[in-house]
């Protein structure tokens, strides 16, 4: 046990401040009442779906529950099932196989609730692009609120999008309770 | 650089015989794929360091079942038949093109069995794909996996592409393993004009090759410590990949070295500045390693849960047709960095690690073993980098030109199969994965486990969905 402690606090806390919201990265302008977002707030529950990503945004979306990105520590947490969600976080162009996975996860969130596309092929369907068994950009499929892009976007970028999707664009920063 | 491959061509009735051949001499099937240009289907097996490429032109749909030799040529065949139309084998459901229909798993009957399905979508951040499992109580008494979900395209897509352009798509065949398949594309494609890189330009690969094997082995290690009840494990290991991905991006521009590889040799270079980082993060990561290592294995409650859980034994991973870490942690002595140990590896002396139990635990040892493995690659390459060019410019290759690319990734051997078009573009191309060949051991190392070690064994062997989805 002694060991264990002696590396937490050897390693201390590496913790970064996340980037500010970009309004830029909208694609839908913001759907949420003011009071919706501060009730909300940052305690975002998020549900991540890979809809035909090559896992390289996986990779990336699990970087930032690393020490530096510290996604908890915003109060945000990844949830297990898509009733408990206000946030559905979605990769890759989204293949024909994957669609009504994809539809019926969306559905099974209760309102409100948003949706950022991760990565070039979220945001346009990227290199595999749309044929027989891809149907391109996940707003092909769903309605996108923030989409994010990069091959793959690096965590730090993801963790703005997400922040984005629940900030008042008047705002500066996200809504706080 | 080219690989060593016999390519032959051969008629149906030799097919089943020849593969019998090929697997008394000690063989195995790496990769099956099939091509309409003319129509035929394509066997790449390793016999004795050696690949044998083995081509059946068809003329009819239909061709023989390869499933009684190699068991791992099944799902390959679904494949084939659901892209290509040509027939065999006797599993008529569908694997990569789901269609409408429901999928018909095999039932498991008796007294208190009953079914758990999990996914597509699962509970954490992974892949999708379908586990069915069948249960008495909580041991899995069968796993039947449906995957496919993620298939999107991708041998169609190359063939839309030029050369240049598939480079970029083959690094993304799987994410994870960007580098493995950026080589092994280059290899393929240098393999049809006879070219070999620079020697600088093979050094850099291998470096960018071992930091992609570290960068996945701490991963798997910080999420094994955490499936087995130690998210301290999780929370140090992931600090330790970020530090190195970190380092990749500024270093390289990149920080999963995404289109570092490219045909010719690399994008990047290395310079005394860079050298120096690499070398004392060499030297932390080791430090920090073999501290963990201590706490992993001193950790009663984590070796309770990975000793004897998920067990592969020798004998059925070599009847599976297993590769990579998940075979040499079943004792069984492959790595294409050693055997045969294509340049620059054949200089670079890396060592085999390996264990036998086939179990958790032993995936985990290798992962360890083989991070300093790597770290000493690593330092060995930039001791004595060969001076020069990084890259060269390829000429374009003859129309109908081929080549076979042959690269062991952190997860085992990737292959790409390439064939030139006219003009520069690509007629046929098919990356193949490792994972093809290791899921199907992940239902029977699940055997006699309880349903709640399944996300361990799963996380030990840490296969792509996307790799083998195409």
């Amino acid at each position: 046990m002694h060991k264990i402690l002696r590396r937490i606090v050897r390693a201390g806390i590496v913790t970064e401040p996340a980037r500010a919201p970009d309004p830029a990265l909208r694609t839908l302008s913001q759907r949420l009442e003011e009071l919706v977002l501060e009730r909300l707030g940052r305690a975002l529950a998020v549900r991540h779906v890979d809809a035909g990503s090559c896992n390289g945004c996986e990779l990336e979306i699990h970087a930032l529950g690393n020490p530096y990105y510290n996604l908890e520590g915003l109060g945000m947490k990844f949830v297990a099932s898509p009733r408990h969600a206000d946030l559905l976080l979605v990769t890759g162009p989204v293949s024909r196989n994957m669609k009504q996975a994809l539809l019926r996860t969306y559905a099974a969130m209760p309102e409100p609730k948003l949706v950022v596309a991760v990565g070039d092929c979220g945001c346009t369907g990227g290199i595999f692009g749309e044929s027989q068994a891809s149907l391109g950009r996940v707003s092909n499929v769903l309605p996108v609120d923030v989409a994010v892009p990069g091959c793959p976007p690096q965590p730090a970028a993801i963790l703005q999008a997400i922040l984005t999707a629940v900030t008042n664009d008047r705002r500066s920063s996200p809504a706080s309770p | 650089m080219s690989v060593l491959v016999e390519r032959h061509t051969v008629d149906a009735a030799d097919w089943i015989p020849l593969h019998i051949s090929v697997r008394q001499d000690g063989g195995r099937l790496g990769a099956l794929w099939a091509s309409e240009r003319p129509a035929a289907i394509h066997a790449l097996s390793v016999v004795h360091e050696r690949l044998l490429h083995l081509e059946l032109r068809l003329t009819d749909l239909s061709y023989p079942d390869l499933s009684s030799v190699f068991p791992a040529a099944a799902r390959m065949q679904r494949a084939i038949r659901d892209l290509h139309g040509f027939r065999s084998g006797h599993d008529e459901r569908p694997w990569l093109i789901h269609g409408d229909e429901p999928y018909a798993f095999v039932q498991v009957e008796g007294d208190g069995v009953h079914e758990i399905p999990v996914g597509p979508v699962h509970a954490g951040i992974i892949e999708p794909g379908h586990f069915r499992f069948s249960v008495v109580g909580e041991r899995v008494l069968r796993l039947e996996q449906r995957l496919g979900y993620v298939h999107k395209g991708i041998e169609r897509r190359f063939e839309s592409m030029t050369l240049t352009e598939g480079a970029r798509l083959a690094g993304r065949v799987s994410g994870d393993s960007t580098v493995a398949f950026a080589w092994a594309y280059a290899m393929a494609l240098e393999s049809t004009v006879g070219a070999t890189p620079p020697r600088r330009g093979l050094w850099l690969r291998a470096l960018l090759l071992e930091r992609e094997r570290v960068a996945n082995h701490l991963g798997d290690l910080g999420y094994l410590g955490n499936d087995g009840g130690l998210a301290f494990g999780l929370a140090q290991f992931s600090r330790l990949k970020e530090d190195l991905l970190r380092l990749n991006g500024r270093l390289f521009g990149h920080r999963l070295l995404m289109d570092r590889v490219v045909p010719g040799g690399t994008s990047v270079d290395m310079d005394p500045a860079g050298t120096n980082a690499v070398l004392e993060e060499a030297e932390h990561l080791e430090e920090e390693v073999l501290a963990l290592r201590a706490i992993y294995y001193d950790h009663p409650g984590l070796q309770d849960r990975c000793i004897n859980c998920g067990r592969l034994d020798a004998r059925l991973a070599a009847e599976l047709g297993v590769v990579g870490l998940a075979a040499r942690a079943s004792g069984i002595a492959i790595d294409a960095r050693v055997f045969p140990g294509l340049a620059p590896y054949d200089e670079l002396e890396p060592a085999l690690c390996a264990h036998r139990n086939g179990d958790v635990a032993s995936r985990i040892v290798v992962r360890f073993e083989e991070v300093f493995e790597s770290l000493r690659l690593q330092r060995r390459i930039l001791a004595s980098l060969p001076s020069g060019d990084r890259r060269i410019e390829l000429p374009e290759p003859a129309e109908g030109a081929s080549g076979i690319g042959w690269i062991e990734g952190w997860r085992g051997e990737v292959f790409v199969a390439l064939e030139a078009g006219a003009g520069g573009t690509v007629r046929r191309c098919h990356p193949h994965d490792p994972s093809w060949l290791n899921w199907p051991a992940l239902e029977h190392a699940v055997l006699g486990n309880i349903v709640p070690d399944f996300p361990l064994i799963n996380k030990s062997f840490n296969l792509s969905y996307s790799g083998a989805d195409l």
